[in-house]
């Protein structure tokens, strides 16, 4: 039966009553009056030694016994049947001990370059890839499209053959996902048209890929009918489902280990293709098999954030009240889905008619894979600049406008003002393009945008042993986040130890569900499991200790450092007295993430970022001056390592706005930036000053309250620094990324 | 582009390191019949024999990698990085792009900071290398940086931490305390895809403090 616990629930503090029912095994969730010693403050990373001393091993480094190396053979064409496939010359080289394609019937379609057709595995890097120059492949070419508006054209070569295709495949613009809000398309053209004011304006924005600094990998072992996998993933769990499925083997057969990996941002969630061919080769060849990709494999197949033809028209009242939200919009995939982009302009404001119509269209290109955040940050730079387009139509200050349509929520509305505050938002010039001068600055924000999710059913087992060690395993993967950390101060709270007490091991499928990392929910979906374990652990120890000093379990506290004492302080123990008397040693006990404990109707994440920029109107640069940041994320948890979220969010929103663009050649169809020094990427002279604001948003709703911040963060910065851009210039850019060129033909300078 | 042209063949392709690599080895072999160049001064050393041929099978070479000695038998086309990390067994140095552009592989030779993966391990012979590995002063006692990193988070997933750190100590070990624009420099070669660069200007910062 659960019990009713009274929580105190609001905004910083803000604070409303609420009483909410508690499973009685659970402690009550901390609410907004709890003053807590670790949690919420800045705690640096457990682990970071590894880090910084080299120890740290990633799937990069893994080297098993007997280990050989792999290497994919990808196609050079964009569109092609392969015809004949001859690997007899590499097949003698001496250590060369297995080659596999990718299909067994020829001919089988690749549709981009870069697509798998053949993998092979020999005893050495530098031999396998000798043994890939001699296999020939033979391939017969066909018209192929790279280009997203050439793909939408009646006469474009079809990416999928309509002959052997699912029926969704036959054209390459698929059928729209249609979003309506009281009301059909028709519908909200006549409230748009019949509005006091109307914009519509067009956007577009390019394909991003997601260059994490590992590249993807894993090593793959099988042992008799047993399998293990070292993979760089943003999901163990998916890997090990994933596997299990494609090969038809026990889900429990296979062990996957993401001991630490270096970065994915959505797209390390799959266990993909490369994975696949791995483990076959290691079957084939019978010895342990590492496949790491390239860097230009990387940006070829292993996804993208897809690119996007948006045009968005907003309706308003003169007062300054938003009538109706359109949305239109185009982005390929390349041969994956994905595209949309609808996210801001449905979520965000509180207009009553919103219709959007999301289309992805087919190209000869790698498929995209989720990227932080997928179609918010591009849906922002549209939706966002509209909104602001329209806020100085009707003669109000972009943040007015706004704060005027966002008003049923409520964490939006604090999160304006201390943004505004701390920016200084006031101080600014009201009328766009009014510096004078050849380098004119400007200030502008945007909203972000996300969701709050977990998935109930992860597990967490804790370990208390004699010599007074609390160990914690989870099957959870750390993409960057630095999980272990607050699941090691939520220990350390609970019990009253300090956070490097706690000696974490994830990574492994071994110890039990973890959620997969994306979406931001590791945390929201990982430490109430934490926590729950930690509060039974201390349970167990209270009735030790109590048993210890000779009174009742509920005459006895843990406080600071460990010590247990009476109520009446007249019997103290510290914690090394009473875990030695553990009987056999040693106790583990598990905590599991379960349904959130009442709906709190905050389904969603805000937050809202400010731009100062300035624009050099002869040589069209723009420098990012200072971004100040505005977020929310539940109770938070680890503030420092929430900060680094929000600085790399920031970062890659500003590499994303000014640097980063997959370039496909659209006479050969391959690309022609696939490494690190033309695909540009935010560097460190780059960055300009960053400040962060977290919002203490309690709502009661798990035992910790966490909610994620990694990908809210990325999503208005491009439009910030775009509304930031109008304003210092009076012009819009309309495009991504926004280069001098793209700055100069604004301003019709060239 | 609609017509049906047949590839009869998958011509192996010259890219830019294997051109590279491939002036490596040349450039050995010839050494080796002249007896001078860096073969030579190898032989003159002692560090090869002098009647040794040089490639393309392996050689016994020695590195002196943080203050010691470290002996390999390497292929005359290895990378400096991949000498550390497969034959050496010292894999806190990463590759990113092996292509010089991520700064992934940073190590410290001879007292600059240069990209491994752009460095023919043989010329790396007789020279001082420190790596990442070297800086722990003992098993408690990290290096400032080290300890600076941790205290102001200036790593997410920490796969460019390594090549950071490395340059980040060439930096101190030639200036104690730099200016904010030489950090940014300092690390401006280094790509960190998380984003994590103010706290690694922090933790510089920092670091050069508590060097003094």
């Amino acid at each position: 039966m659960p019990r009713k616990e009274k929580l105190f629930v609001g905004i910083n503090k803000d604070l409303e009553e609420i009483t909410v029912p508690i499973p009685d095994a659970d402690p009550k969730p901390w609410d907004g009056k709890d003053e807590l010693k670790y949690i919420g403050k800045k705690v640096p990373r457990i682990d970071g030694t590894y880090k910084t001393t080299g120890r740290a091993k990633y799937t990069f480094d893994i080297k098993v016994p007997g280990m050989i190396y792999g290497k994919i053979i990808r196609s050079p064409y964009p569109a092609a049947m392969v015809t004949k496939i001859d690997s007899s010359q590499a097949e003698k080289l001496p250590g060369v001990r297995s080659i596999i394609r990718v299909k067994d019937e020829l001919p089988f379609p690749v549709r981009f370059a870069g697509q798998e057709v053949v993998a092979l595995a020999a005893d050495t890097e530098h031999l396998a890839q000798e043994a890939a120059d001699l296999v020939k492949i033979e391939y017969d070419q066909k018209p192929f499209v790279v280009d997203l508006d050439e793909a939408m054209k009646e006469n474009a070569p079809l990416v999928f053959d309509p002959k052997d295709e699912e029926k969704d495949k036959v054209k390459n613009v698929r059928d729209a996902r249609i979003y309506p809000k009281d009301g059909k398309s028709e519908e909200i053209d006549a409230v748009l048209n019949s509005s006091d004011h109307k914009i519509e304006a067009t956007y577009r924005t390019q394909v991003q890929t997601h260059c994490p600094m590992e590249t993807h990998g894993v090593v793959a072992k099988w042992n008799d009918e047993k399998l293990t996998i070292w993979a760089s993933t943003q999901g163990t769990f998916m890997v090990r489902n994933q596997v299990a499925d494609h090969f038809n083997i026990p889900k429990s057969d296979i062990r996957v280990i993401t001991k630490f990996m270096g970065g994915g941002f959505g797209s390390k969630l799959k266990a993909d293709t490369y994975t696949m061919l791995a483990v076959k080769l290691a079957r084939e060849a019978k010895k342990p098999v590492r496949l790491m990709l390239s860097r230009k494999e990387d940006h070829l197949s292993t996804g993208n954030r897809p690119n996007s033809l948006q045009t968005v028209t907003v309706g308003a009242t003169k007062e300054g009240k938003i009538t109706g939200i359109k949305l239109k919009s185009f982005g390929t995939a390349g041969i994956g889905r994905g595209a949309g982009t609808g996210g801001p302009a449905r979520f965000i404001y509180d207009a009553e008619k919103i219709y959007t119509e999301e289309s992805d269209v087919y190209t000869n290109a790698g498929p995209s894979a989720p990227f932080r955040a997928p179609g918010h940050p591009q849906g922002a730079f549209a939706f966002e600049q509209t909104i602001d387009d329209m806020a100085y139509k009707i003669g109000m200050d972009p943040l007015e406008f706004r704060i005027k349509n966002s008003e049923s929520d409520k964490v939006r509305q604090a999160e304006y003002k201390i943004g505004a505050e701390k920016f200084g938002w006031l101080k600014r010039n009201p009328k766009p393009g009014a510096e004078k001068g050849v380098i004119k600055t400007g200030a502008g924000l945007a909203n972000s945008l996300w969701y709050y999710i977990y998935s109930p059913g992860s597990h967490v087992s804790l370990r208390v042993n004699d010599d007074g060690s609390v160990q914690l395993r989870s099957g959870v993967q750390d993409i960057g986040g630095g999980i272990v950390t607050p699941m090691a101060m939520i220990i350390a709270e609970e019990l009253c130890l300090k956070p490097t007490d706690i000696k974490i091991t994830i990574g492994d499928t071994e110890f039990g569900l973890a959620p997969t990392s994306g979406g931001s929910q590791t945390t929201a979906g990982l430490t109430p499991a934490v926590r729950n374990a930690a509060y039974s652990a201390k349970q167990r120890l209270l009735k030790i200790a109590a048993g210890l000093m000779e009174v009742d379990m509920k005459e006895v506290k843990l406080s600071d450092g460990g010590t247990f004492s009476t109520i009446d302080s007249k019997k103290q123990m510290i914690w090394k007295e009473v875990t030695a008397e553990i009987p056999e040693g040693q106790f583990s006990v598990t905590g599991e993430r379960m349904e959130d404990y009442y709906e709190t109707k905050r389904w969603k994440i805000s937050g809202v970022q400010f731009a100062e920029v300035k624009v050099d109107t002869e040589t069209g640069s723009i420098k990012v001056k200072r971004m100040v940041a505005i977020h929310d994320c539940g109770r938070p948890m680890d503030r420092l390592t929430i900060e680094s979220q929000i600085n790399g969010g920031i970062i890659q929103g500003i590499s994303f706005a000014f640097y980063e663009n997959r370039i496909l050649d659209r006479n050969t169809g391959v690309m022609v930036n696939p490494n690190l020094e033309q695909y540009k990427i935010a560097g460190a002279r780059d960055v300009p000053p960053i400040e962060s604001h977290i919002i203490d948003l309690n709502l009661g709703q798990s035992s910790t309250g966490a909610i994620g911040v990694g990908e809210p963060a990325t999503i208005p910065t491009a439009a910030a620094i775009a509304n930031a851009v109008y304003h210092a210039i009076g012009v819009r850019i309309r495009e991504m990324p926004m280069t001098p060129s793209v700055v100069l033909k604004a301003l019709n300078k060239v | 582009m609609g017509d049906k042209r047949k590839n009869k063949e998958n011509t192996p392709k010259l890219t830019r390191r294997t051109f590279i690599k491939s002036i490596g080895i040349s450039s050995v072999g010839v050494a080796a019949v002249k007896g001078e160049g860096m073969v030579g001064q190898l032989q003159n050393a002692g560090i090869l024999q002098k009647d040794s041929i040089v490639g393309p099978g392996k050689i016994k070479v020695t590195f002196q990698v943080n203050g010691k000695n470290v002996s390999s038998q390497i292929e005359p086309r290895t990378t400096l990085t991949e000498a550390l990390r497969d034959y050496l067994h010292l894999t806190g140095t990463k590759i990113g792009c092996n292509r010089g552009a991520c700064g992934a592989c940073t190590v410290i030779l001879a007292g600059k900071a240069v990209l491994s993966c752009m460095t023919l391990a043989l010329d790396a012979v007789g020279k001082p290398i420190e790596t990442i590995e070297g800086l722990e002063k003992s098993k408690e006692k990290l290096h400032p940086l080290q300890e600076a990193f941790i205290e102001h988070d200036a790593m997410q997933c920490g796969f460019c931490t390594s090549g950071m750190i490395m340059s980040a100590k060439h930096l101190l070990d030639k200036k104690q305390i730099p200016t904010a624009e030489e950090i940014k420099e300092a690390v401006s070669g280094n790509l960190c895809r998380c984003g994590t660069y103010p706290h690694v200007f922090k933790a510089v910062e920092t670091a050069a403090k508590n060097s003094k």
